[in-house]
C-alpha cells in the first residue's frame, strides 16, 4: 500500500471512499483488512465481549504491522483486557510471537526485546534485524501503571512502536476510572452522584500530547472507525525507526454502556464531534489531521452511552454538556479539524 | 505430558479456535436481498441495481445483457422513458438521484455502436404465437417470446415498425436511426414481421395462421374529438394525424400561429413540433393549471424554454375562421375546472386537438369471453390474459398508464405468461423482497457526488431543427454516474462486514461470491449489520 492512496482517498462515490474494501480498486491499493490473506493476528475464539472495539483495533493494527514487516514481528503485551481475553491458559488467539510480563512493564519489555534483536543482528554482522517490535496495552497499562516505563522508552528513543488501545477505563477489572477516563463519565470509582457526578473535569492525562513532548519520531491517534487511516499510520510507523506511539480509541460496549452494534458508530461520532482529534505528529509537530466530514454536537456522541446517562436524566446537566462541548470545540480549534468544505 | 515443559506448565499451547464463541449469540446476522426502490418502481421491471453493478466496473456488455433480459430497448428507453425510477432513488436523500436513464441510454448507444446482438433460444418450442401491433408492447413481447423459443409472427397495420414510438414521439426526442436499429435487432432474432397487414378479425386470423396464442397490442390511435362549433373556414386537425404526417414526405401545414388544445404529452409534442416547423407562436390551451397537467414536467419545462406558450385555465368554446373563442375557467374545491363566463378571442392559423386517443377494438368483434370497459380490453393484471383463453393483450389497449415503459413491461409479462400457458404451467413468481428503504442505508460510507448533467443543445438550435435535444454521456461520466448507485439492499462486495467483525467471523469467498458468516465464532454483536452500507445484512433472533 503506498502513501498516496491513503492520504488522498480514491473517490468512488459508492464503493470505497470510506468502506473497508472496494472491488473496483487495484488490489495493491486495497486495505489489509479487505484481503483474504490478512494475517488475522488476533484469531477467532478470543473471549472479548460482543462488539469489542479493542479486539477489532488490535487486529487492525497488528495485521497492518505484520503486512508492513512481512510477518517479522514480535508483540509485547501489558496486562489488561487484551491480554486476558486473548490468552486464557492454555489457549492463545495470537498468530505471531507474543509475550506478556507485567501490567506496568510492557514498554520496558519491548525495549528489551528490541535490544536483543539488535545484538543478534550485530552478531550476525547485519545493520538491522528484520524483525521488529510492538508493545501494546490498554489505557490503564499505558497512561497509569506503565507510564514510567513508557516515558523511559520514549526518552531513550528505543526502536519500539507502542500502541495504546484506549477504552477510557479499567474494563477488565470492573470499569474503574483511569487517567484516560473522560470528565463526567460514570465508572465504578466515579459514581454518578453528588454535585459533580462522574469523573472530574480538569483531571486525567492526554497521552498523545505527552508523547509529542518527548519529541519522538512519530506520534499518531486513530480510531476503529477509520480503518484506512489507522492502517496507513501503522504502515508509516513501521517504516520509521526509534520510539513511536499510536493511540487508538476503541469503544467498549460494556464499560461505556453502549449497544454492541454501535462500536464503530460511537468511534466515528467521537471524531465527528471533535471529542477525539485524529492526527499525526513527526518529532513533536502535528503534520496531518483528519478533517471532520459531518460535524455533530457532542450530545450525539454522549447520548449513545449509559456512562453519560446522568447528563440527560431529568432536567439534565446543560452546564456539564456545555463544558464537554467547549472541550470538543477547543480540540477543533487546536488541531484545525474543520474542512474547508464540510460536505466532502 | 513431556518433562521438558517449563516449570508449572502442564498443558500444550492451544489455539483459541477451540473456543466456539458462537454459543454466546442471541441474534445472528443473515445476508439478505432487498428490493431497491428503482427496481420496485420500474414499469418494465428492470433490475436497475443489477445492471448498474456491472456498469460500475466498466463491463458495459454484461450490463447491457443484464438490462435487456427485461427490456430490449435501452437506447429508446434512455431517450423517452419518464424514469420514475430516479424519483424513487434513495440517493436523492444524500445528494441527487442517480442518472439511471442517462446510463441506460449510454448502454443502449454502446450496444448499437458495437453491434451487440441478442442470443437466440437454443431449443424451439414448436409453438406459433401471433403478435398484433409492432409498437413497444408488441415488439417487447415478440423479443421475449423468441427468447423462450417460440415462433413469432408480428402483424403491423402500418407501413413501419415502432407504433407510437414512431408516430407519436417526435424525432427530436427519438432519432429514427435509433428506433430502427433497436427494432431491427429483434427482427434479426428470427421474428417474422408483416407490415401493412391490418387484422380485422382476430379469430379468423388465428385459424388461418394456425397460431397457438395471440398477444394483442394495437395501441390507441383514434384521436378523441371535442365538440367545438366551428365554421367551414376553420383549420382543425388532430394531434395523432399531425405527428403521423411528420413521418411522411409532406410536412403538415400548420401556419404561423398554431393553437394546441389539450394538456397531455401529445399536446406538448405537437406544440414543440409546430415551433420546429416554423410557427412563430405555438400556444397550448389547457383547462387546468400546470400542477394538474398530465404532461411530464420535464417536457413542459423544455417546451416553455423553447418558447411554447400556455393559456392555463382555458377552454375553446367555438371557432370562426381564424378566431377562437376562449372561456376562462376556475378550479373548484375538487380541483375540477368550472366555467366563469368570461370570454376572449385568440387568433390562430390552425387548431390541433390533442385530447387523448381511443383504441380501435373492431378486430375483436364477436370474440367470446372478452370484457370491454371504458374503451379498453380488460385483462387479468397478473397474466395479461383477456377473458378469452390464449388471447393476451397489453399496451395502450388495456387499462393502464399509457407510456412506452408500461407497454414494454406488459409485453414482457404477457410473453412469460403466454409461454407458461403454452406449456401448461405457471410462472413462478417468487414473493418480492422487502423494500430497501433509505433507513436501512448507512450513508456515511457514500461520499457526496453531484449528478452528471447531460449536455443539452442550446435552445436556439433545438427550436430550429429536429436534432436530438438531450445529449448522451461519455465513457467517463457514464462510469462516474453508474458508480453513484448505492446498491440499495444488495451486497456490492465492499468488504465492510469482513473488515469490521471483531471476531473474524465473516468469511470472504472472493470476487462475485460474496461472504458468509462463520457461526462457530460469530457472537452476534451486530456491528456488520450496522456498518453494512447498503442494508444487506439483517439480525435475526436465535431460537432459544
Amino acid at each position: 500500500m503506498d502513501e498516496q492512496s491513503n492520504s488522498a482517498p480514491i473517490r468512488f462515490y459508492q464503493t470505497g471512499t470510506f468502506t473497508v474494501g472496494n472491488r473496483l480498486l487495484d488490489p495493491v491499493h486495497r486495505s489489509v483488512q479487505s484481503s483474504i490473506e490478512r494475517n488475522n493476528s488476533l484469531n477467532s475464539g478470543h473471549r472479548a465481549c460482543q462488539g469489542c472495539g479493542e479486539a477489532l483495533g488490535a487486529r487492525y493494527a497488528v495485521d497492518a504491522a505484520m503486512r508492513a514487516t512481512d510477518g517479522q514481528l514480535i508483540a509485547v503485551n501489558a496486562t489488561g483486557c487484551l491480554e486476558v481475553f486473548s490468552t486464557p491458559y492454555p489457549e492463545t488467539s495470537w498468530q505471531l510471537p507474543w509475550i506478556h510480563s507485567l501490567f506496568g512493564n510492557a514498554a520496558a519489555v519491548g525495549t528489551g526485546v528490541a535490544a536483543a534483536l539488535k545484538i543478534k543482528a550485530r552478531k550476525a554482522g547485519l545493520q538491522h534485524n528484520d524483525a521488529r517490535v510492538i508493545a501494546q496495552g490498554g489505557d490503564g497499562g499505558t497512561t497509569d501503571i506503565g507510564f514510567g516505563c513508557l516515558s523511559g522508552m520514549f526518552e531513550r528513543n528505543d526502536d519500539v512502536l507502542y500502541i495504546c488501545y484506549d477504552n477510557e477505563a479499567y474494563m477488565n477489572t470492573g470499569v474503574q476510572r483511569s487517567s484516560a477516563t473522560p470528565p463526567a463519565a460514570h465508572t465504578a470509582t466515579t459514581m454518578a452522584v453528588g454535585e459533580h457526578p462522574g469523573a472530574e473535569f480538569g483531571q486525567g492525562k492526554n497521552l498523545p500530547r505527552i508523547a509529542m513532548a518527548h519529541e519522538i519520531p512519530y506520534v499518531a491517534t486513530a480510531t476503529v472507525a477509520d480503518l484506512r487511516d489507522l492502517e496507513s499510520k501503522v504502515h508509516k510507523a513501521m517504516n520509521l525507526r526509534g520510539a513511536r506511539y499510536l493511540h487508538i480509541l476503541v469503544p467498549c460496549p460494556l464499560g461505556w454502556g453502549a449497544a454492541s452494534c454501535d462500536t464503530i458508530k460511537i468511534a466515528r461520532l467521537a471524531c465527528e464531534s471533535g471529542i477525539f482529534p485524529v492526527f499525526e505528529a513527526l518529532y513533536g509537530e502535528v503534520t496531518r489531521v483528519t478533517k471532520i466530514r459531518r460535524r455533530v454536537p457532542v450530545t450525539e456522541y454522549l447520548k449513545l452511552q449509559k456512562r453519560f446517562a446522568h447528563l440527560f436524566a431529568g432536567d439534565g446537566r446543560p452546564d456539564m454538556l456545555a463544558h464537554i462541548q467547549a472541550e470538543a470545540d477547543r480540540n477543533i480549534r487546536r488541531y484545525d479539524l474543520l474542512a474547508e468544505e464540510v460536505t466532502a | 505430558m513431556s518433562m521438558r515443559k517449563p516449570f508449572a506448565i502442564t498443558l500444550d499451547p492451544g489455539s483459541s479456535l477451540a473456543n466456539k464463541t458462537g454459543s454466546w449469540r442471541t441474534e445472528r446476522p443473515v445476508f439478505v436481498h432487498r428490493l431497491p426502490p428503482c427496481n420496485a418502481q420500474c414499469p418494465a421491471g428492470e433490475d436497475i441495481q443489477g445492471w448498474l453493478f456491472h456498469a460500475e466496473s466498466g463491463d458495459y456488455e454484461t450490463a447491457w445483457r443484464h438490462l435487456t433480459r427485461d427490456n430490449p430497448f435501452p437506447a429508446i428507453m434512455g431517450r423517452v422513458c419518464y424514469h420514475s425510477c430516479e424519483s424513487a432513488c434513495n440517493r436523492a436523500q444524500i445528494d441527487t438521484s442517480v442518472g439511471i436513464n442517462s446510463v441506460e441510454r449510454f448502454l443502449g448507444d454502446e450496444a448499437l455502436k458495437k453491434s451487440w446482438r441478442f442470443e437466440i433460444a437454443s431449443a424451439q418450442s414448436g409453438k406459433k404465437v401471433l403478435v398484433v401491433g409492432a409498437g413497444p408492447s408488441g415488439m417487447s413481447a415478440a423479443y421475449q417470446l423468441r427468447r423462450l423459443g417460440h415462433e413469432v409472427t408480428v402483424f403491423e397495420a402500418g407501413p413501419m415498425v415502432g407504433g407510437m414510438m414512431r408516430f407519436g414521439i417526435p424525432k427530436y426526442r427519438l432519432p429514427r436511426n435509433v428506433l430502427d436499429a433497436e427494432m431491427q435487432r429483434i427482427v434479426d432474432m428470427g421474428v417474422t414481421l408483416r407490415l401493412n397487414t391490418k387484422v380485422t378479425d382476430i379469430a379468423q386470423t388465428m385459424r388461418d395462421g394456425g397460431f397457438d396464442a395471440v398477444f394483442l397490442a394495437v395501441g390507441a390511435h383514434i384521436a378523441k374529438r371535442a365538440y367545438i362549433p366551428a365554421k367551414d373556414s376553420c383549420r382543425i386537425l388532430d394531434a395523432v394525424a399531425v405527428l403521423r404526417s411528420m413521418e411522411g414526405e409532406e410536412r403538415p401545414m400548420l401556419g404561423r400561429r398554431v393553437v394546441v388544445y389539450g394538456g397531455g404529452n401529445t399536446a406538448i409534442d405537437v406544440a414543440r413540433t409546430a415551433k420546429r416547423l416554423g410557427a412563430t407562436e405555438a400556444i397550448i390551451v389547457y383547462r387546468r393549471t400546470r400542477e394538474r397537467m398530465p404532461a411530464h414536467d420535464l417536457e413542459v419545462e423544455e417546451a416553455l424554454q423553447e418558447g411554447v406558450m400556455v393559456k392555463w385555465l382555458s377552454t375553446i368554446k367555438s371557432a370562426d375562421g381564424s378566431a377562437l373563442t376562449i372561456e376562462k375557467m376556475r378550479l373548484d374545491e375538487h380541483g375540477n375546472p368550472q366555467p366563469t363566463g368570461e370570454f376572449e378571442t385568440l387568433e390562430s392559423d390552425s387548431l390541433v386537438l390533442a385530447l387523448g386517443q381511443d383504441v380501435d377494438l373492431s378486430l375483436l368483434d364477436g370474440v367470446p369471453g372478452l370484457v370491454m370497459k371504458n374503451g379498453v380490453v380488460q385483462v387479468d393484471p397478473l397474466t395479461m390474459m383477456t377473458g378469452h383463453p390464449g388471447l393476451f393483450a397489453g399496451g395502450d389497449m388495456v387499462p393502464a398508464e399509457r407510456n412506452v415503459t408500461v407497454a414494454v413491461g406488459h409485453g414482457k409479462k404477457a410473453a412469460r405468461h403466454i409461454d407458461a400457458w403454452l406449456r401448461g404451467s405457471h410462472v413462478d413468481t417468487a414473493p418480492k423482497h422487502e423494500s430497501a428503504t433509505f433507513e436501512r442505508i448507512n450513508s456515511w460510507y457514500y461520499s457526496d457526488a453531484p449528478k452528471t448533467m447531460r449536455p443539452q443543445l442550446d435552445v436556439a438550435r433545438r427550436t430550429s431543427s429536429f436534432d436530438e435535444v438531450q445529449g448522451g454521456l461519455t465513457q467517463d461520466n457514464a462510469l462516474f454516474e453508474a458508480r453513484r448507485c448505492l446498491s440499495c439492499g444488495n451486497c456490492f462486495e465492499c468488504d465492510n462486514c469482513y473488515g469490521v467483525c471483531p471476531d473474524n467471523a465473516v468469511i470472504k469467498l472472493g470476487p462475485g461470491n460474496g461472504f458468509e458468516f462463520n457461526y462457530d465464532y460469530c457472537k452476534g454483536c451486530g456491528v456488520c449489520a450496522a456498518e453494512c452500507p447498503c442494508g444487506a445484512i439483517e439480525m435475526v433472533a436465535e431460537e432459544v
